[in-house]
């Protein structure tokens, strides 16, 4: 438990001293904190709970869009704004963007996890492959759908309200940076709390066994729907702060983005391991370095390499970073070994 | 503007069925390896373009790309050969989810490779088929769909004979039935899987030439084509062959009226959130006898 606590300090003063220590990297990290928080609370629903969707994409987007809308249409008529472009005939105040951006990230949280209540009664009765299906569709279907909207920029796109003047060149990195992390902390909080709690154990025995969980007397739907609201409120309030970031937001590069960010989230988590506290983490960290490796030397040969990455990682290591670590030291995971079992075990194998 | 307009339904439907029978037998192809393999193929559109590209290529080189209904099968069933060697066989047996991951994995390698080699521009292989008037010209059908509608029926109905009477079609039939009793019965499975995969792909290589043709082909449409052949066989079930037709030319004739209606930039969008609807609706229909979609 003290080991803990130190290391949770020393990744707490890691956080706030690193946008000085690396001013180079500062989108680069607030760009994986938001991954982090992607993976993080896709793991709720995909490790804990077993219902591995493709479809969170649908909450991050929409958190993306309305966050960018809310921000304009408080100040400024968003039709116009949309129609006129890169060109901007209005300018944000500074007090009006932070205004705008803190009410935006509030509607771009709650509006996701509404959503995700109405529907998740119908798509969260679906099982397995059929439900990893549908949500796929579902994120794909938004996209499109989006994309055909005039009011939110349509085909060409939509600028989100650029950083205000403050007087300092440095500030749009720091308050996004700073945005982001918080946003991290207050994700690992939540998350850590509810998996010390019955909810958790909950999500795993749907997981193991959702007949048998529903036989117990656990109202197995409400707490599925519960899992999955959690899952957008934190994935819609990453796409709010990812859309401030990017700067620009298109309906199929960008916002719901299935190809890429939809995938990633999955990935990163299977990586570090599903359904472990600490795997969408590191997976989250390993998967951001090897890709911005991949994005800088193999530039072009990027989605191949994502491609055959995304393949090997499914095939020949599906229980993640954790899963191994826990493999080669049962110890330290608390777990008392037995030695001549674990031998007989992996005989079997 | 349905109901003003009678021919544009006729054009509509019309359309709709000869598009429908090309997704029924991309969706046969589906069926075959879920059926057998127990697998979900995301590339599966992915194959299709692949194929349609061959078409394109003998278009280019001179040749007519009708040919390309002989040559796209041949090659693709190596691909698809080659793809079960490498990745596929590894998750056979696991989880659906896995196989799901892996091949979104190699959907998304085709599609780049597929635009480094082949360019991001939307292609299609002129056949100068011509067209047809039907109602006093007021309906015009291209000869291409009629061709490829027609060349589909005629594979579909091989690939049926093929099943029925020769050796490797009943070992496809028995390991799907039951893999562990065919083995027992001295059936060697991997090879039926191999063969199996393959005949996807050259189902998908057929498609993709008759797209090529009547359509057009771009490296980044093939998940549209898994969506609605993965729609076609939940709607349809493993194994109907009559369900699926009907269900693919339901389909069609869905998307032609989605894009006249609603035009054509929610065509795409229409047909997967069709898919989420089909999906929704069973659900709740089992979940009345309280069983859930298996």
């Amino acid at each position: 438990m003290k080991n803990n606590s130190i290391l949770y300090i020393g990744i707490l003063i890691f956080g706030i001293a690193a946008p000085f220590v690396f001013p180079a990297f500062k989108v680069q990290l607030s760009i994986l904190c938001v991954l982090i928080v992607l993976a993080t609370t896709w793991n709720i629903q995909g490790g804990e709970m077993g219902y591995n969707s493709f479809g969170n994409i649908l909450f991050y987007g929409l958190g993306m869009y309305l966050c960018a809308s809310v921000q304009v249409g408080m100040f400024f008529p968003l039709a116009e704004w949309t129609e006129s472009g890169g060109e901007k005939t209005f300018v944000h105040t500074p007090a009006q963007f932070f205004q705008g951006m803190a009410v935006g990230l509030l509607v771009a949280a709650l509006v996701p996890t509404i959503v995700a209540g109405l529907i998740g009664y119908s798509i969260l009765g679906l099982r397995g492959h059929y439900f990893a299906i549908c949500t796929l569709g579902l994120g794909v279907a938004a996209g499109e759908i989006s994309g055909g909207i005039e009011i939110i920029g349509a085909g060409q796109g939509f600028t989100t309200p650029p950083f205000p003047d403050v007087g300092s060149l440095d500030a749009r990195g720091e308050f996004f940076y700073f945005l982001s992390f918080f946003t991290l902390v207050l994700t690992f909080i939540a998350v850590r709390s509810i998996y010390s709690t019955r909810f958790k154990l909950i999500l795993n025995a749907i997981r193991d066994n959702e007949d048998k969980a529903e036989a117990m007397g656990i109202e197995t739907m409400k707490y599925k729907i519960i899992g999955w609201m959690i899952s957008a409120f934190f994935c819609g309030l990453a796409g709010g702060i990812m859309g401030g970031l990017v700067g620009y937001i298109d309906s199929t590069d960008v916002a719901f983005d299935g190809r890429e960010m939809g995938v990633f989230m999955v990935l990163m988590a299977i990586l570090g391991g599903k359904g472990t506290l600490w795997g969408p983490i590191i997976g989250a960290t390993v998967f951001h370095i090897f890709k911005e490796g991949f994005w800088t030397f193999f530039l072009g040969w990027q989605y191949v390499a994502l491609g055959v990455l995304i393949v090997v990682i499914v095939i020949y290591f599906p229980e993640g970073i954790m899963g191994w670590l826990r493999e080669k030291y049962p110890e330290r995971f608390g777990e008392v070994v037995d030695e001549k079992d674990r031998k007989a075990q992996v005989e079997l194998k | 503007m349905v109901f003003q307009y009678p021919m544009i339904s006729v054009q509509a439907c019309l359309d709709g069925i000869l598009l429908g029978i090309l997704f029924a037998l991309i969706a046969y192809g589906m069926a075959l390896q879920w059926g057998v393999m127990n697998i979900i193929n995301i590339a599966q559109g992915d194959l299709v373009i692949l194929g349609g590209y061959i078409a394109y290529f003998m278009y280019l080189y001179g040749i007519h790309p009708a040919w390309g209904v002989i040559v796209a099968p041949v090659i693709m069933y190596f691909v698809g050969i080659a793809i079960y060697k490498l990745v596929i066989n590894k998750v056979v047996d696991r989880d659906l989810f896995i196989s799901i991951l892996a091949t979104f994995g190699i959907s998304i390698l085709f599609m780049q490779l597929m635009n480094f080699a082949f360019g991001a521009d939307v292609v299609l292989a002129n056949s100068d088929y011509g067209t047809t008037m039907l109602f006093n010209n007021n309906v015009v059908l291209p000869n291409s769909k009629i061709f490829s509608a027609f060349i589909s029926i005629l594979f579909a109905i091989c690939l049926v004979i093929y099943m029925k009477k020769s050796k490797l079609g009943r070992a496809i039939r028995a390991t799907a039935q039951n893999a562990r009793a065919a083995k027992i019965l001295g059936v060697d499975t991997e090879k039926v899987y191999a063969a199996t995969f393959g005949i996807n792909a050259a189902l998908c290589g057929v498609a993709g030439a008759l797209i090529s043709i009547t359509f057009t082909i771009h490296p980044y449409m093939g998940l549209p084509y898994t969506i609605r052949s993965f729609m076609i066989v939940i709607v349809a079930g493993l194994g109907n062959l009559p369900g699926v037709a009907m269900s693919g030319m339901g389909l069609g004739v869905f998307e032609e009226f989605a894009d006249y209606i609603l035009g054509t930039e929610f065509r795409i969008g229409s047909v997967f959130l069709l898919l989420v609807l089909i999906l929704i609706y069973r659900r709740f229909k089992l979940s009345r006898k309280r069983e859930y979609l298996k």
